[in-house]
């Protein structure tokens, strides 16, 4: 579905990625990790398309087609889906008129009408409804005043909405109390299937027992020094990152 | 049978219409030039009782004797009075003969507002073809609303059939001489639209509909008075979302509203004028004086929305003069480009136990200059008075500028002000945001802006809403790049 090979990418002429590659099937969850400032960010926000990260060098290519070029809202509605680390507000607008939008710009860019309202209901309902959300919350204007938990979980909201066929969670476990963090795990694995995949970004193995991953690839410094299965993860709770780190250096 | 306004809809949608109260006088155009006898030739031309040509020669003299004001935050060059032609007629000849002929942008505004290709036609200056029942529709609303002894005409046909409302409300609320821009308006206004609800009656629809088929030939200087009488309810609504591609470069309009004991105005504007092209070339000046009298227990509501002209001085006003008496402010100014706008609202408490609200949302794009101006002032008899104001800025790009100069003056120890105030700017991480989720940028800043503005919305009329949003959308096109 999703293969990055030697991806470069700098911010404002800073190199940050340096090289990736990876391959991502139908049916998988990979797990990226690394330390704070390794590059795990910049690589959702690549993949997604966020303008003022610069390819340098590489490709990404999706379903087969090389998506370099594709503006962010091209990738979103070939079924790229990125659940944001920090979701912004956007006062005045509810969560269900957001959505609407959302579901809507994408069939139009098939080429499709409008969903019916009746169909939309019934969407926001099954929806809702599968992740246990009240319907008073998608009246509230979008992340506007909502607690980490309540933010993060519209995000996995949205996802089930848009029902994309890669997502890309940026941190969805930072910032969540156990409850919280079992709420969203829940979700998202109610929405795993065979012919979707998803990229778990995380700092600690926390989200992983929740989720249990395919793969586990750990970036350092802008590249990935090792990829295993789930048990790696647990390795890297062990031992840190520094090993690896020593490892990469050799 | 009651006619409903959704009836009314359904057969404008199906039918052709005239212009309900506009006399037919024959195309012709007054030389440029004021002078006393320009003055008399207006009122003589409109067929005015003499008193009417004393009340616009006094309006005149005054005029003589008054400055343009310079104290808004605009920057112009000032009309050259002595060059504009003072009367139109207002039915001139049609432009062009079939839509081909017209400028495909503005067509394609049209579309995307969803105007008919009737209304479009006659927006747009194309001959249309005369349809038997089009006086039918203009009847039978006047009949509904005659049945409830409600008056809907212009203002010369006001001054011809009832000259005794006419005499004592005109000037009333807003003087002769209260300012540049009014005085010139009472000397040579051209026409407008003046509506009478008798005491106890609630207006059984919104003026409005019948109103914007109106629009398209109104003039520089429209006169609107508004009166109503105890109890009584009305809701009007003035402009037209679509644009308005009008020669006359100043406009300055008058409105007056007078509300008696317990009764209730809504009055909501949707102001589409001209904005000038790109480079800040052309677009209308747009000077009006909108003020509103409340009496005992009454209530006058102002919402506008206001996208268009190259120059914006507005502030509609209410005076409180009655106890308990409620006055509203629902503002939403979008500048872009080169635009200019300076409005906002004077909330006059005079009565004891008077509240007013105010809500102002402008939105500043471009190279463009948004002002807020609003004066809350409390005199020393009215007693608990409150007011709560909100003023909201949003901007896009770095190039324009918003401004927020709220007056408040009180002179009695029990009054209660509130003012808030935000400045925001439309965030390339909220675009992303948006983008991520499959919604272009043009879309995302017009999904942002109605959110930031849908307090104002929410207090319009249902299907001008829904216009009202689409067209912030087309106003703010191409302001992100």
């Amino acid at each position: 579905m999703l293969k990055i090979r030697n991806l470069h990418a700098s911010v404002e002429g800073k190199k940050i990625l340096k090289g990736i590659n990876l391959e991502v099937n139908a049916g998988e969850v990979h797990a990226i990790m690394g330390p704070n400032g390794s590059g795990k960010s910049t690589l959702a926000s690549v993949i997604a398309g966020k303008e003022e990260f610069e390819v340098t060098q590489g490709s990404i290519e999706f379903e087969g087609e090389d998506i370099d070029e594709a503006s962010p809202e091209e990738r979103a509605h070939k079924g790229v889906f990125l659940s944001f680390q920090y979701p912004v507000e956007i006062p005045g607008v509810s969560v269900t008129n957001f959505m609407k939008t959302a579901i809507n710009e994408s069939r139009k860019a098939k080429g499709l009408e409008d969903m019916p309202a009746k169909e939309m209901l019934k969407l926001i309902r099954e929806k809702s409804e599968m992740l246990d959300i009240d319907r008073k919350f998608l009246s509230r204007s979008l992340n506007e005043g909502f607690s980490g938990g309540e933010k993060k979980r519209n995000e996995i909201f949205q996802m089930a909405m848009l029902e994309p066929k890669l997502s890309i969670l940026d941190e969805t476990d930072s910032g969540l109390d156990i409850d919280a963090l079992r709420i969203v795990a829940n979700g998202v694995n109610k929405l795993r299937s065979d012919d979707k995949a998803t990229i778990l970004i995380t700092h600690y193995q926390r989200l992983l027992e929740y989720i249990i991953p395919d793969f586990v690839h750990v970036i350092h410094d802008g590249k990935i020094v090792k990829s295993g299965g789930k048990e790696l993860a647990l390795e890297l709770e062990d031992k840190g990152y520094d090993w690896l780190k020593q490892e990469a250096a050799v | 049978m009651a006619y409903t306004e959704e009836e009314l809809k359904k057969e404008l949608e199906t039918k052709e219409y005239e212009y309900g109260f506009y006399t037919d006088i024959e195309s012709d155009t007054f030389p440029p030039g004021l002078n006393e006898e320009v003055v008399i030739a207006i009122s003589k031309k409109k067929e005015e009782p003499e008193w009417m040509t004393l009340w616009r020669l006094e309006a005149f003299k005054y005029w003589k004797e008054m400055e343009e004001p310079e104290w808004a935050n605009v920057h112009y060059e000032k009309p050259d009075f002595q060059a504009i032609s003072y009367y139109s007629a207002p039915n001139s000849k049609p432009k062009y003969d079939s839509l081909d002929d017209v400028d495909p942008e503005l067509l394609d505004t049209f579309k995307r507002l969803g105007i008919s290709v009737d209304e479009q036609k006659k927006l747009s200056g194309v001959a249309v073809d005369i349809v038997m029942d089009s006086v039918s529709v203009a009847t039978s609303f006047k009949k509904t609303l005659a049945e409830k002894g409600i008056i809907f005409c212009s203002i010369s046909e006001a001054i011809r059939e009832h000259p005794e409302l006419v005499k004592k409300y005109m000037g009333s609320v807003v003087p002769k001489r209260d300012n540049f821009y009014a005085a010139l308006n009472s000397a040579v206004f051209s026409d407008g639209s003046f509506c009478y609800i008798p005491k106890g009656v609630r207006c059984p629809m919104e003026l409005s509909t019948y109103f914007r088929i109106n629009q398209a030939g109104t003039g520089q200087f429209e006169r609107t008075l508004v009166i109503a009488e105890e109890g009584s309810y009305v809701s009007y609504l003035e402009g037209c979302t679509a644009p308005s591609r009008d020669e006359n470069q100043l406009h300055a309009a008058v409105v007056e509203l007078v509300a008696m004991d317990d009764a209730e105005i809504k009055y909501s504007t949707v102001q589409n004028w001209f904005p000038g092209n790109k480079e800040g070339k052309g677009g209308v000046f747009n000077f009006v004086t909108k003020r509103g009298l409340c009496e005992k227990n009454a209530k006058i509501s102002w919402t506008q929305v206001e996208t268009g002209s190259a120059v914006t001085w507005k502030y509609p006003s209410c005076i409180l003069k009655g106890d308990n008496s409620i006055g509203e402010f629902y503002s939403i100014a979008v500048t872009n480009n080169f635009q200019q706008a300076d409005t906002g609202t004077k909330m006059v408490h005079l009565g004891k136990n008077t509240r007013s609200t105010i809500i102002s949302k402008g939105i500043s794009a471009g190279k463009s200059q948004n002002s807020y101006r609003g004066l809350v002032q409390v005199h020393s008899r009215a007693d608990n008075a409150r007011n709560f104001s909100q003023c909201d800025s949003l901007l896009m790009g770095n190039e324009c500028g918003a401004h927020t100069f709220p007056y408040i003056e009180a002179k009695n120890p029990t009054a209660m002000i509130e003012h808030e105030a935000t400045t925001s700017k439309i965030g390339e991480d909220q675009i992303f945001y948006c983008n991520q989720r499959g919604i272009n940028t043009e879309k995302a800043i017009a999904l942002i802006v109605n959110g930031f503005s849908k307090e104002v919305l929410n207090k319009l009329p249902m299907e001008f809403a829904v216009e009202a949003q689409k067209l912030l959308e087309i106003s703010l096109e191409g302001s992100v790049g």
